[in-house]
């Protein structure tokens, strides 16, 4: 790293002819390689896939809902649409978005590793990944499901005639995919750093994976067996959760939440540690508290198995478990907010800039503490028996995954780009993206959240005349975020041709990753590297600025 | 891949003589490799016994709810075969231990002894099963359309002189909710005992060609602790399924 100066000319500037995209050629290469980034790269491109298919099921949605009859399709369609379109974004994108793309690709080069711990089970876990996502798309094709992607009981076990049997395993394997991830990066980040990574050096986007993996390998093979028990009694006709046999299906409902819960922090976590270090770089600062921050990650993960109950408000849980519930899901909101507070800290007063990963971190802020904040209605007993199963979960959870976790995915890509590919983004173009994304996501779910408090019941395809014009504004809302999703699409791919150069560390971050050539090497490291800097020690850097001008002055 | 490693080996200035050919190219030590792949097992493990976890949930609440019914149909289970399997099994672990030993110890043929004794103790375990399986099958003890709990109702002679009491029709109804776990329970370790099954023909197969005489044996390790593992789960399915609440 001799100079640090600003972009390289591009006149002169080439990408390294050897690099990880050129190091073997040929589609085997790819369907059988072991290296972290390439598997990174099948990951980010087909999840995108899987993005764009959930995302045209949004669009139905919301096509339908533009007028109160339900006249785009009839009522069961609708069902099987909205329960496609939660199943796919759920587990095909949301889950695992940023670490099986960014954190798969980053990780090891974060920690000075040359791989995954285990690189074999990496392909494997892409695989189980594609084979769970093509299973969805068959039992979309071949008829739907309508059971919403809760799979609740008894609708999913006895009076459902859909594809419930063929998605729930889909499901689980798309599952033994997430299990996988989250093992391989635990024991990567416990066995392979490099000498001198003590934990407390390791950027924060790792601790926050770190604790995600925590909830994926606990978590989903809870979801595993639920899953497994609901097809059995289709199948076999057992009757766990079958009350006609003395089973019971609240009992459905604990285990399926004692995943699904734990699984929205699988799913924001790894985007916290996204924008912590997007705000770290573009304020030219540590991240303030960065102790705290990496111990809140890890408090999420603990506190997040407690609060599951809290979806069963008004399920004939006991008064006693309502207020413990209530009570334990006000806690976890702590974490959360010792993190923004953080943020917000390191911001201030520092030098900050406006590129784009910037933009859509600031927009992750912003609707992500909306969220959050809402959050807490539903966490209180009191107000959540009001605005349960309205339109108001519906804004919630769009905020908080779409709002924060989108933006947070979004905000990575291109803050990594130039790592991953060697070129950088258009900047103008990709500003304006980021802009009319956030543009469209208020107009598109601020309405909802006035929906939900007038009552406008959620997963119905007809509504009384008088929510229309809330929903019209959502309608058109959602087109303009459509495009805010299209435009990425679009630029990126064209930038892998006519994107500048970008150098090894255009945004003259910290960080293991901007010491090594872009697009990195297959092994990453020529030699394992002694890490004795401090994490994001920009005041390092800033020095050693001075230092050269005054040389060269 | 093997084009990758050419070239760190170029830079990085150690070549193959260095390290024994089973050395993965991103790990630095044979020591770091072995420890990984232990770890990484012991993780696994630790999701199998959340997966489980949520049986013996379902099992533990349903217990507390219909205890007649559950202590009456886990009388009917037959415990000699449960027993004999017990015991199958707690042999196959040691002979499974046999086998971790005689491969650190690179003793070839104790390693391919030991491998089919454990195959050939997985096997009887798996056909003792079926043969309880097909029991509760003549007994109409599956749960599903043929399910049939009027024995609970009217037990048979022997079974009063056994100490069984009649159930209300109700509470008999409920032992299909027992049968149910019955079944998804001994049916997941089952499918666990298959998979391990297919594990160790490859792993035969794999000895009786002179495998793991190389000091490489994290396989060999990791088998085994998922062989223990698998034990583990059968011994507490036993006591809970067939011998707690017996001489009521
Ligand atoms: C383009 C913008 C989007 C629009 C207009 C949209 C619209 C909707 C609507 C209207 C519903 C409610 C259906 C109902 O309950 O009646 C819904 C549900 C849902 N959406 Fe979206 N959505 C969008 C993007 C996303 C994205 C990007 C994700 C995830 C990354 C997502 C995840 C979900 C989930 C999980 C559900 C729950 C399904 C259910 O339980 O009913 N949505 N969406
Ligand atoms: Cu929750």
């Amino acid at each position: 790293m001799s100079t640090i100066v600003s972009l390289p000319d591009q006149s002169t500037a080439r990408v390294p002819k050897r690099n990880y995209l050129t190091n073997e050629n040929g589609l085997l290469s790819w369907l059988l390689t072991g290296d972290h980034k390439r598997i990174a790269i099948l990951y980010l491109i087909s999840i995108t896939f899987f993005f764009f298919i959930g995302g045209a099921l949004a669009g139905l949605i919301r096509m339908e809902l533009l007028t109160p009859q339900s006249d785009l399709m009839a009522s069961d369609t609708y069902n099987k649409i909205f329960t496609m379109h939660g199943v796919v974004m759920i587990f095909l994108f949301l889950v695992p978005s940023v670490p099986a793309t960014l954190g798969n690709f980053l990780i090891p080069i974060m920690i000075g590793a040359k791989d995954l711990a285990f690189p074999k089970i990496n392909l494997l876990s892409w695989y189980l990944y594609l084979a769970g996502g093509t299973m969805t798309l068959a039992a979309m094709i071949t008829g739907g499901v309508d059971t919403g992607w809760t799979f609740t009981t008894p609708m999913s076990t006895h009076f459902s005639n859909t594809n419930v049997v063929t998605t729930g395993l889909a499901i689980f394997i798309a599952g033994f995919s997430s299990i996988f991830t989250g093992l391989n990066f635990i024991v990567t980040v416990h066995r392979m750093r490099a000498p001198g990574m003590t934990w407390f050096k390791l950027p924060l986007f790792v601790w926050a994976n770190y604790a995600a993996s925590v909830l994926m390998v606990l978590g989903t093979p809870v979801l595993a067996i639920t899953l497994v028990l609901v097809v059995l009694e289709r199948t076999v006709g057992i009757g766990v959760f079958d009350p006609t046999k003395g089973g019971d299906p609240i009992l459905f409902q604990h285990l399926f939440w004692f995943y699904s819960h734990p699984a929205v922090y699988i799913m924001i976590l790894p985007g916290f540690g996204v924008i912590s270090e997007v705000i770290s770089t573009f304020s030219r600062k540590r991240i303030f508290g960065y102790t705290a921050v990496a111990f809140s990650s890890m408090a999420i993960a603990v506190f997040g198995f407690f609060v599951w109950a809290h979806h069963m408000f008004i399920m004939g849980v006991s008064n006693y478990a309502v207020l413990v519930f209530s009570l334990l899901t006000m806690l976890v909101a702590v974490p959360s907010a010792i993190k923004i507070f953080n943020w917000a800290f390191t911001l201030y007063k520092g030098s900050i800039t406006f590129e784009t990963p910037m933009l859509y971190a600031f927009g992750f802020m912003g609707l992500f503490t909306i969220g959050g904040l809402t959050g807490v209605f539903l966490g209180s007993a009191g107000t959540d028996i009001h605005l349960t199963e309205t339109y108001f979960i519906v804004a919630h959870f769009h905020f908080v995954m779409v709002g924060g976790m989108l933006m947070a995915f979004l905000s990575g890509i291109h803050f990594w780009w130039p790592k991953m590919t060697g070129r950088m983004y258009p900047e103008k173009i990709s500003q304006l993206a980021a802009v009319v994304t956030f543009i469209g996501f208020n107009l598109t779910f601020f309405p909802q959240f006035l929906l939900g408090m007038l009552g406008m019941p959620r997963r119905y395809a007809a509504y009384p005349p008088e929510f229309q014009v809330l929903n019209v504004f959502s309608t058109a809302g959602a087109t303009i975020l459509g495009v805010g999703y299209l435009l990425p699409m679009i630029y990126l791919v064209w930038s892998l041709k006519y994107g500048k150069v970008a150098g090894n560390n255009p945004w003259q971050a910290t960080g293991l990753e901007w010491q090594i050539q872009s697009p990195p090497l297959t092994e990453n490291f020529t030699t394992i590297p002694i890490v004795t800097q401090d994490v994001y020690d920009y005041e390092w850097l800033e020095r050693q600025k001075e230092h050269e001008v005054t040389h060269v002055g | 891949m093997s084009d990758s490693h050419a070239i760190a080996t170029a830079e990085s200035g150690h070549d193959h003589g260095e390290h024994p050919a089973y050395l993965r190219h991103h790990f630095v030590s044979l020591e770091q490799q072995q420890e990984t792949a232990s770890f990484g097992m012991w993780l696994f493990l630790l999701t199998e016994i959340m997966f489980f976890g949520g049986l013996f949930t379902a099992y533990l609440i349903y217990r507390n709810w219909y205890y007649p019914a559950f202590v009456a149909a886990s009388h009917t289970l037959n415990i000699f075969e449960g027993s004999l399997n017990t015991l199958v099994l707690i042999t196959s672990s040691f002979t499974m231990a046999m086998g971790v030993w005689c491969a650190e110890t690179k003793r070839r043929q104790g390693l391919i002894i030991s491998l089919v004794l454990t195959l050939i103790l997985g096997l009887g375990f798996l056909g003792i099963k079926a043969d309880e399986y097909h029991e509760k099958y003549v007994k109409h003890h599956i749960p599903g359309h043929t399910f049939n709990a009027q024995g609970f109702v009217h037990p048979d002679q022997e079974a009063l002189k056994g100490g069984e009491k009649p159930l209300a029709p109700d509470m008999a109804a409920k032992t299909e909710v027992y049968f149910s776990l019955y079944f998804a329970m001994t049916g997941m370790h089952a499918v666990h005992m298959i998979i391990g099954i297919a594990l160790l023909c490859g792993m035969l197969w794999k000895a009786t060609r002179g495998g793991y005489m190389d000091g490489n044996i994290a396989y060999v390790e990791n088998f085994g602790l998922y062989w223990h593992f698998v034990d583990i789960v059968w011994i507490f399915l036993f006591p809970l399924l067939y011998l707690i609440s017996r001489h009521q």
